[in-house]
């Protein structure tokens, strides 16, 4: 890869809970290159959602802590950057979108208003060609009528259109990173169609590289270069879109793919499936974290955690018998 | 086919008025179902798949009779039910079961999970309590769940568990129809599939026939014998399973499927994205309701109502479209 635009480097954060201290996101790495699409997939639990947060620095407080680990953007280490610079960071070179518009808007200002609020917090405009830019950003992400809808509140617009309304303000001050957190879970799938075309028509536009957040595979197919698949707070796997769906080697990434119903498989076929189910963050397992639910477990997975490995170029994967199960698969071939 | 079949919905409605005004004048009606026909055989499963807000919920509910239809007919193996009430309606709610989409909301928090299932035996007066706690046990087991799960409360288990007691306490008086409202929609991928080789294997079993509501299509067409497609309160089209995926041929469907994202980097994208949102179902569009989305609208579309009729070139397969009528 050439340039990195942002660096995550063993990124560990940790959260207080009545229970003790729960380590969400543990000795996560990525990089992103600009104009690229990173996807982060995996279930509820799995820290996705808190690595988006923690490279925001959104997390929740006080209950939230990144513990060690860097993130780079164009070189400057955002954990330690003062909250004063974060706020110019969000928004300005980070725009995020979230999972439900609705929680993401304010109900009692009009989209117009909150759209403004963004351009005027970071630009050095007068008010009016703060509405101007609002009306061109609400064009640009396809809302019809946009000069009438700026005067409309959220609880007007539907799901579809709040969404197009959040990613308008995301992308407001043109920032060269977007985070989307299961943009179109909410959604049904023509607006989900409809959102995807969209994002990826700005990408191409304003060649912004995208940190996609979701569990849908599909969509991570379909919209991904890169790929992190994230299980229990760890990554499993990573590498680019064509290493995890061609030559998935983590026994979770595997078990996954092979779980999920897809057009062709014969109707009310057995689907292979994952034993048990997601450990949770106070008990994980000591070794690695899949060992409970792994169908090639050995007695060293449960003692410890496995490296993550290089298999070749982009793609590396965290397991201790990668090598045997991907001289199976290739044998297979 | 010939068999009795062990459902018949006949133009089905339910129309729920507004209330507007100071003065909660009903003047509109949501027609949440308006006017559906479908038939499904013992054994078999009809799976229903469509948009939020298309009506597919409130159809599953007027089949339970969770709700009473405004008009139309519901035949179970052939009894009409539509109109029957209090103990008339007993021995169907026996035969007729729910799956929930979110088992925590459909599960009394306050009892433990070997109340929640005994309940059915007690309200239909099945047993003694030797009996049901014995039957409780075997239910477990058939679900998979450990036996010392009947002491405990909903609360201590996880998602997919739950489902396991929702779907538990379904199967509990042998029904013979399950009306399942996006079981999985709910559940982590890995787990997913769990449930859904549990709803397939109890379906041999018991012979089981199940409407089975969700949007993801994907999912349905694992399960499916048939599939009927909702727009908007009515059926645009229905057909076999693998004649529906293969050959589409109502435009809605045709772009419902080319929206659904494939897991296959390599897959080519050739997708029908629609334009607009779903219309309001107190006022729909005139004519057919999906004309002001659809890429093939003709003249005729935005004034007269295409009817479900069967293909002339194709068995088993029926599409309300005027593409196909002439």
């Amino acid at each position: 890869m050439s340039e990195t635009l942002l660096s995550v480097h063993n990124l560990v954060t940790e959260f207080d809970t009545d229970e003790g201290r729960v380590r969400a996101v543990d000795d996560v790495s990525f990089d992103l290159a600009p104009g690229e699409t990173l996807g982060i997939v995996g279930e509820s639990g799995c820290g996705k959602s808190v690595t988006a947060l923690s490279i925001m620095r959104l997390l929740p407080q006080p209950a939230g802590h990144i513990v060690s680990g860097q993130v780079l953007l164009h070189g400057e280490d955002l954990t330690q950057a003062p909250l004063k610079r974060m706020e110019k960071v969000r928004g300005n070179s980070i725009g995020m979108v979230f999972q439900e518009p609705m929680t993401a808007l304010n109900p009692v200002h009009t989209v117009g208003r909150q759209l403004a609020e963004v351009l005027l917090l970071h630009k050095e405009i007068s008010k009016d060609e703060a509405t101007r830019q609002a009306v061109e950003m609400l064009d640009k992400v396809g809302i019809p009528a946009p000069d009438l809808r700026l005067g409309e509140y959220p609880h007007q617009l539907s799901g579809g259109m709040r969404q197009r309304v959040v990613i308008a303000m995301a992308l407001a001050c043109k920032p060269s990173i977007l985070i989307a957190d299961e943009p179109t879970t909410a959604l049904d799938v023509t607006i989900q169609a409809q959102i995807l075309e969209l994002i990826k028509e700005l990408q191409n536009d304003m060649g912004m590289a995208v940190i996609l957040i979701t569990h849908d595979l599909g969509v991570i197919a379909e919209t991904s270069n890169s790929v992190v698949v994230m299980y229990a707070g760890r990554v499993a796997e990573q590498g680019n879109v064509y290493d995890i769906f061609d030559r998935p080697t983590h026994p979770y990434t595997r078990g996954l793919l092979a779980s999920i119903p897809r057009l062709e498989t014969v109707p009310k076929s057995e689907l292979p499936i994952i034993e048990g189910m997601v450990p949770g963050l106070l008990d994980l397992p000591a070794g690695c974290r899949f060992e409970n639910r792994c169908p090639h477990r050995q007695d060293v997975c449960a003692q410890s955690i496995p490296a993550m490995e290089p298999i070749d170029d982009a793609h590396a994967v965290s397991c201790f018998r990668w090598q045997e199960l991907k001289a199976a698969v290739d044998q297979n071939r | 086919m010939s068999a009795t079949p062990i459902l018949e919905v006949h133009n089905l409605k339910m129309h729920f008025p507004v209330r507007e005004g100071i003065f909660m004048r009903t003047g509109k009606f949501n027609k949440a179902v308006d006017g559906v026909n479908l038939h499904i055989q013992p054994g078999e499963t009809l799976g229903l798949v469509g948009e939020s807000g298309c009506g597919k919920s409130t159809l599953g509910r007027c089949i339970s009779r969770l709700y009473n239809p405004t008009d139309g007919q519901i035949l179970f193996e052939g009894h009409d039910i539509t109109r029957i009430k209090g103990r008339q309606l007993q021995p169907y709610r026996q035969n007729i079961q729910m799956i929930f989409q979110d088992p925590m909301e459909s599960l009394n928090s306050r009892h433990t999970v070997g109340d929640i299932l005994q309940e059915p035996f007690i309200i239909h007066k099945i047993g003694d309590r030797i009996s049901r706690k014995k039957r409780v046990a075997e239910l477990l087991e058939i679900v998979g769940l450990p036996a010392r799960s009947a002491t405990r409360y909903p609360f201590e288990f996880s998602g997919g568990q739950r489902q396991r007691i929702g779907i538990a306490r379904a199967i509990a008086l042998n029904p013979r129809l399950i009306i399942c409202d996006e079981p999985v929609s709910a559940l982590d991928v890995s787990i997913q599939s769990q449930i859904l080789n549990l709803l397939i294997e109890l379906q041999q079993e018991f012979n089981l026939a199940y409407l089975f509501i969700a949007h993801d299509l994907a999912v349905v067409k694992h399960i499916s014998d048939r599939i009927a497609i909702m727009y908007l309160g009515k059926l645009v089209e229905d057909g076999a399973g693998e004649t529906i995926y293969q050959n589409a041929k109502h435009p809605y469907t045709q772009s419902l499927i080319s929206a659904i994202p494939v897991p296959d980097p390599h897959h080519e994208i050739h997708r029908i994205v629609l334009e607009g949102d779903v219309p309001s179902p107190i006022d729909p569009p005139s004519g057919c309701a999906f004309h002001p989305r659809c890429p093939k609208v003709m003249d005729q579309c935005r004034n007269t109502t295409p009817e479900l009729l069967p293909l002339v070139d194709a068995a088993e397969q029926d599409v309300a479209c005027h593409l196909y009528t002439s």
